[in-house]
């Protein structure tokens, strides 16, 4: 019996990377999943964004393994087609257990592009929040659940370089923190916990492309800023999905306001 | 299939309340369990510490479960003892991946400036010295194993300040230090260090009269029922306390390979104490 | 123009020197009378880096705050020793009337090996001065300021390495970690009484504690005889700010910023001083 029989588990940035990795890890756990991606490009990020297929390539994958999931196109910054997403797929599985805040960009490079600043606050902060105003209600209704946004070593350090688009990332991982330790104050009453995770760099499209890897090797001190304490370069996206799975499990019943690092010791390094 | 199998742990303070629930939930998992405890009194703690019998209690818990248990009575202020009580586990039960060093005390619930040098001492010594003592003694066994989990349990009050417990909290925060500073010695080994840190858990090193005091100094003789208010005030959830096998299951998870790029971190286990 | 802590009875250990001595002064020409106290002995497990205060430097201290026009009590004590701590303390208090300033400041620093091969002498030696001797320092003090009903302020000296880790430098760090949580305990208990309590948390202080050999090859491994002058850019590649270490007095502005009125309410802080240190 897996450790989430019964549950659903709403997921953003789900069509890829982290986001696949978690509909995956919790559906081999009995979850039901509503994945959510905006499967579309944004002009200020370098790399490529996902794509409708990348998506489709989730559901499949979630449902080799028996699971039900629902797919929806939607982008965390636009409040009333996230609702809209979120709401589709409550009226298919039910109400909704586990939220995993995940989408997010990077959109660093050795060229600063226009919007950088405004974009990645918008994904990555306001369309945190946006996830959890859309789903928190349903958590109350169920009688408590589960909540983890994705935040980065980013959010514990001052790292990500001196231009827009990397003074915005981490300036967002630092604003999810706030956000999740006044919601687990303010959901504790309903028995929701929220927590946040924060990876060291995770082999996904995300790091793993030509402009993240210019932008990193162009700066010596933030090459040397990525180094782990573990011997390990580079973490799976596996790792991640397994402390969330931890997190959102009942083995976490009494754990909430955390901020836990899944960084091969990089943070305690620094 | 375990989520620890063919692995090794040892655990002090093994003989009830947390270190049993740990022995217990990763003997559940396929681990074969080193217990130690000191199996006696402390005159500067205010409450009846674990006995003979109750690590008796611990070892038939785990062997219930088929897994094999080396027990013995030893004090983590003794290094020599801690020693020898890993070597011989480690020649019974082949290598060492998994430390728990869970042993600790409280004191006394007194003003700082009021407390008297031995429980000071005391709590210092068994809190701090003996993790230390605990992880001296691990270190070369993981080593020779190829990598490991130590996992420090620190408290709530390893983070946060707590009046009249000024020895617990000096040396719940003081093992923090010691963690960051092995995490970062032995991440070149493959070897990870974490501490975990409950809130109020139901243990009877919490359910005790001298604790209900602590927290009820207003009532002359507190029950567990008059303090179980303060309890939940502590936490952000609505819980009075968490159960030992809350704690049990974070550390599990920090044992396992579930958790294999995760070291020097500070996890609280505590109903949002930490958070609140 | 009145000092900023004119009026004021400020109780330092370890103020034979470093550190303290700059603290001493420091408060002094604030005007603060100073009760100063320093072991004025070399430790054993301390030698092989560096040499203990003596007597000589415990007097210079003196020489120097008289020399602003303030009153000086110093004795020669043991933070370890809390009978002759307390003593020196309230002599202290007796002669010059009361004290609403303590810092805990003596220390000491020994590193080198992994955790699991420190010795033990090593480990009870710092755990003993660094931990044990500032709870001592406090538990002296506390009761004067309880009872003068006037409030007071406690600084204890931590150290970066009492908010993160550094390898084969655990007993140190240990210790200094565990002051933060003396120092939120106190914090809580005396809130009541107006009593104030914060932690500093220097990085490399250009004292002698960092500035001799055995320290050089921490950051050296390969020289032989390593100068100031090799060590200045490897210690200056730790802090953010391009320096490579603080001076004393820089540590002492905090600690006078912490013991005056202007952080009346200001309690229960991690003050780092360590140039960027700790965020780099």
């Amino acid at each position: 019996m897996g450790k989430l029989e019964g549950k659903v588990a709403f997921i953003t940035g789900a069509a890829r990377g982290q986001g696949r990795s978690h509909a995956i890890r919790l559906a081999q756990e009995g979850a039901d999943i509503i994945a959510v991606d905006i499967c579309k490009q944004i002009d200020s990020v370098a790399y490529p964004m996902s794509t409708p297929e990348d998506l489709a390539e989730t559901v499949k994958e979630v449902e080799a393994l028996d699971r039900r999931i629902v797919a929806a196109e939607a982008d965390v910054r636009d409040r009333d087609a996230l609702q809209a997403a979120f709401e589709g797929g409550v009226a298919e599985l039910g109400g909704v257990d586990v939220v995993l805040a995940n989408a997010g960009i990077a959109p660093m490079g050795v060229n600063v592009r226009p919007n950088e600043w405004d974009d990645v606050l918008a994904v990555n902060l306001t369309g945190v929040y946006n996830t959890v105003e859309v789903a928190k209600q349903s958590l109350i209704e169920r009688g408590g659940g589960a909540i983890v946004i994705t935040s980065s070593t980013a959010g514990i350090n001052g790292i990500g370089g001196s231009q827009p688009g990397g003074l915005g990332y981490t300036a967002s991982k630092h604003g999810v923190v706030g956000l999740m330790r006044s919601y687990a104050n303010v959901l504790a009453e309903h028995s929701i916990r929220v927590n946040t995770v924060h990876p060291t760099g995770v082999n996904t499209p995300m790091v793993v492309n030509d402009v993240m890897q210019e932008f990193l090797q162009n700066d010596p001190s933030l090459s040397n800023a990525m180094a782990n304490a573990l011997p390990v370069p580079m973490l799976e996206a596996v790792d991640i999905s397994n402390a969330i799975l931890w997190l959102v499990s009942d083995d976490a019943r009494y754990v909430t306001g955390v901020t836990l690092p899944v960084d091969a010791g990089f943070t305690n390094k620094k | 299939m375990g989520r620890v199998s063919g692995k090794v742990a040892f655990i002090t303070g093994a003989a009830r309340g947390q270190g049993r629930s740990h022995a217990v939930r990763l003997a559940q998992e396929g681990a074969d369990i080193i217990a130690v405890d000191i199996c006696g009194q402390i005159d500067t703690v205010p409450f009846p510490m674990a006995s003979p019998e109750d690590l008796e209690q611990t070892v038939k818990d785990v062997e219930a479960l088929d897994r094999r248990i080396l027990a013995v009575q030893a004090d983590v202020r003794d290094y020599d003892a801690v020693s020898a009580a890993v070597a011989d586990g480690v020649a019974q039960l082949g290598r060492l991946d998994i430390v728990a060093a869970n042993a600790g005390i409280s004191e006394l619930g007194t003003p700082t400036a009021d407390m008297d040098e031995r429980s000071w001492q005391n709590t210092i010594d068994v809190n701090l010295t003996g993790v230390w003592h605990t992880c001296k003694a691990a270190v070369p066994h993981l080593r020779a194993a190829g990598g490991g989990s130590i996992v420090i349990t620190s408290s709530g009050a390893g983070l946060k300040g707590m009046a009249n417990l000024a020895a617990y909290v000096s040396a719940k925060h003081g093992v923090v230090g010691l963690m960051r500073t092995l995490a970062n010695e032995l991440a070149p080994d493959g070897i990870r260090v974490n501490s975990v840190h409950p809130g109020v858990v139901n243990t009877p090193m919490v359910q005790n009269d001298a604790i209900y005091r602590l927290f009820r100094p207003d009532l002359e003789s507190p029950t567990r029922d008059d303090a179980m208010g303060v309890f939940t005030s502590l936490h952000a959830l609505d819980i009075p306390w968490l159960e030992a096998v809350d704690i049990s299951n974070a550390v599990l998870f920090l044992a396992s390979d579930e958790a294999r790029y995760i070291t020097g971190v500070t996890l609280p286990v505590d109903g949002g104490f930490f958070v609140k | 123009m009145a000092g900023r802590v004119e009026g004021k009875v400020a109780f330092i250990t370890g103020a034979a020197r470093g550190q303290g001595r700059s603290h001493a002064v420091r408060l002094a020409q604030e005007g603060a009378d100073i009760i100063a106290v320093d072991i004025c002995e070399d430790i054993p497990s301390v030698s092989r880096f560096y040499a203990g205060a003596t007597e000589a430097d415990l007097a210079e201290t003196v020489e120097q705050v008289e020399a602003l026009d303030r009153r000086i009590v110093a004795t020669k004590a043991d933070v370890r020793d809390y009978d002759a701590l307390k003593s020196a303390l309230d002599d202290g208090v007796a002669q010059l009337g009361h004290v609403d300033i303590v810092s805990a400041n003596a220390g000491i620093f020994i590193f080198g090996d992994q955790s699991h091969l420190v010795s033990e002498q090593d480990w009870r030696d710092v755990t003993d001065i660094n931990q044990t001797g500032v709870w001592h320092t406090c538990k002296a003090a506390i009761p004067h300021l309880i009872e003068q009903g006037s409030g007071g302020s406690i600084v204890i000296t931590s150290s970066t390495a009492g908010l993160k880790g550094t390898p084969n430098v655990a007993p140190y760090t240990a210790s200094k970690h565990a002051v933060v949580g003396l120092m939120r305990t106190l914090a809580l208990e005396l809130a009541p009484h107006s009593i104030r309590v914060n932690t500093v948390h220097p990085t490399s202080v250009d004292t002698g504690m960092i500035q001799n050999e055995s320290t050089y090859r921490l950051f050296l491994p390969d020289a032989e005889h390593p100068s100031r002058a090799d060590a200045e850019p490897v210690f200056r590649t730790i802090n953010a700010l391009p320096v490579p270490w603080v001076d004393p007095v820089d540590i002492s502005n905090a600690v006078l910023f912490l013991a005056s009125d202007e952080a009346r309410y200001v309690t229960g802080l991690e003050l780092k001083v360590d140039a960027g240190y700790t965020i780099k």
